[in-house]
């Protein structure tokens, strides 16, 4: 049963031509995923490296009793990390802090955001000047901003102080942390909120316009429908970069009068406390806090998870 | 646009927003270099503008070794970080927008969730890694946590930047004759580069704005950058505070980075905002 008989009478010439063309075909598409995966590799390689694997290892030494200063006490404890972490009052203390940072820290940048957004977007004068001016903030390293808000509001040298000294008080000290995340991430979050604003056609308002909407009407019937997605991408970034602040609460109050973030709280059992175990189980419920937030988000407000619902 | 006309008063409204705007945006650093171009007589006065300005503190912080050393690490770690980040992303990006194969999605996806990874959680594994094979307090000690969100953040802006490039024009430039090398280096790479540059730009600034690492992950000034220095000056004295040097090495470490910022403004808006809106 030889396929290779030669072909008596009629010898399909075409399909032979098609096998072929189409053999050909599924090798040049074999040959472009290999190059594709070939060319992903090394990145792929990496991440896994610099993040999933410490990642994993934190996991596995949140179960063990591990302290830098006794480094052969190693000792396998269960949950019991978990416990210790979940029922200390200063671990719920920070977590509700950062919350109350994220919460009211990602509302206010929504605000301000847009309403920047429309000024870059709509303004008729010295369009250039603002958009230019207003990266400014994002330029800045996160720890310069926070030294120059921290003397502003030192008393005897801040311009803003006077005789008082709001940083050495809880809630004070509160208010001005999240002045200094809402000043930094404003111009990102409006960046963003611009480029949905810039997909809103033009017709649609002038439309709307004519129909007798006003201004206020135009915005919340006609824009911020359109602008949806762009508003949810927008905050979801910046609930879950707001949910890591740190930077600004060593600078402004190195965690004094309990300002610490969850962020700070790991940190200070990390390098100050050496304790690897608790530490470690605080970064797997930080992590898995940042997981359930990305997830409410996703499911509750069918923000487009990332790299799901691209153009392609 | 054109249709709106511009009369007095909508250009006063406009002008007073822009205003603000700008109020806003330059405030706080106005604030940082006047406070590093006050003398010590006029430190403690308040004033919001220096009386007379001088500039001993910066060329105080200029013969200050260790300043002078954590601006070595900042520019070189982050210059390598970026360097390694670029290199994989480029051609990790390249394949996502031009190649069909399976799992592209799943690459960019990863590297946006990766770079919203709260980076606490990296740092303890991490501190306990590093000191067990030696590279703690060290460059590589943080050039590798940096290629954590330098690389997703590569990969996700460069891949959004790539997919824009008319990729046809390649094989036009091949059907006039041009040999592939030639089509790769006269069509796509200029296509490309201003995508790869203001990568480069965003990826460098992620960088030399970390301070989590750079506290965590360092003990001595043999790698700590900047940021992490800045909270360890002292005065000259004991007692004396080092409220100049900081706002002086603030100043030096922030100058460049804006210039540098406003004058590729329309780059870094379009690298901004096309990883997210077209992700």
């Amino acid at each position: 049963m030889s396929t290779q008989t030669p072909p008596a009478v009629a010898a399909p010439e075409p399909d032979e031509g098609l096998v072929i063309a189409r053999k050909r075909a599924s090798e040049g598409r074999r040959a472009e995923q290999r190059l594709g995966l070939m060319l992903c590799a090394p990145a792929v390689l990496v991440m896994l490296a610099v993040a999933a694997y410490p990642i994993a290892y934190a996991i596995y030494l949140s179960f063990f009793k591990a302290d830098l200063r006794k480094p052969d006490a190693n000792e396998f404890v269960g949950l019991s990390n978990y416990v210790t972490v979940l029922t200390s009052p200063i671990w719920w203390q920070s977590f509700g802090i950062t919350m109350f940072i994220t919460v009211i820290g990602a509302a206010a940048e929504l605000v301000l955001g847009m309403l920047l957004a429309l000024v870059m977007h709509r303004t008729l004068v010295g369009r250039g000047l603002v958009r230019t001016s207003a990266l400014v903030p994002y330029a800045i390293v996160t720890v310069v901003a926070a030294f120059s808000w921290r003397f502003a509001w030192t008393q005897g040298i801040g311009w803003l102080a006077g005789d008082s000294a709001p940083l050495t008080d809880r809630w004070p000290s509160i208010w001005i942390i999240i002045l200094a995340e809402v000043w930094k991430t404003v111009p990102f979050m409006a960046l963003l909120l611009m480029a949905g604003l810039a997909l809103v056609p033009e017709d649609l308002l002038k439309a709307a316009s004519m129909d007798g909407a006003s201004a206020w009407q135009r915005f919340w019937r006609v824009t911020v429908p359109l602008i949806k997605p762009s508003i949810l991408v927008a905050l979801l970034f910046r609930t879950l970069d707001a949910f890591r602040v740190f930077d600004n609460i060593f600078v402004l109050t190195g965690g004094s009068n309990d300002t610490s973030s969850v962020s700070m709280v790991a940190y200070n059992n990390l390098i100050r406390g050496l304790n690897l175990g608790i530490g470690s189980t605080m970064a797997v419920l930080i992590f898995i806090t940042t997981a359930i937030i990305a997830f409410l988000f996703v499911k509750l407000f069918g923000a487009a998870a990332p790299g799901g619902s691209g153009s392609r | 646009m054109t249709a709106v006309p511009i009369t007095p008063q909508r250009r006063i409204g406009w002008s007073v927003a822009n205003a603000i705007v700008l109020v806003y945006a330059f405030v706080p650093i106005i604030w940082i270099i006047s406070l590093s171009l006050k003398g010590d007589d006029t430190l403690n006065d308040g004033n919001f503008l220096p009386l007379n300005p001088d500039t001993t503190a910066y060329s105080d912080i200029f013969r200050n070794s260790d300043f002078i050393r954590a601006l070595v690490n900042s520019i070189g770690i982050c210059l390598i970080a970026t360097g390694i980040a670029l290199t994989l992303a480029t051609m990790a990006a390249y394949a996502i927008a031009r190649l069909e194969f399976p799992g592209k999605r799943a690459i960019v996806a990863t590297s946006l969730l990766i770079s919203m990874f709260p980076q606490i959680a990296l740092v303890t594994p991490l501190f306990k890694i590093e000191t067990a094979i030696g590279i703690f307090d060290t460059w590589p000690g943080l050039i590798l946590p940096y290629i954590t969100f330098a690389l997703p953040l590569g990969i996700y802006t460069l891949s959004a930047f790539f997919r824009e490039i008319p990729w046809e024009l390649e094989k036009a430039a091949q059907m006039d004759g041009a040999t592939p090398y030639q089509a790769f280096r006269r069509v796509i790479a200029p296509l490309a580069l201003p995508g790869v540059f203001t990568t480069a730009i965003l990826v460098f600034i992620a960088c030399w704005n970390d301070f989590l690492f750079a506290i965590s992950l360092t003990s001595t000034n043999s790698a700590r950058t900047v940021p992490a220095a800045m909270s360890y000056f002292t005065g000259a004295t004991t007692f004396e505070k080092p409220t100049a040097a900081i706002a002086a090495a603030a100043v030096v470490i922030t100058i460049p980075i804006v210039l540098f910022v406003l004058f590729f403004q329309r780059r870094i808006v379009a690298g901004l905002t096309s990883g997210a809106v077209k992700g």
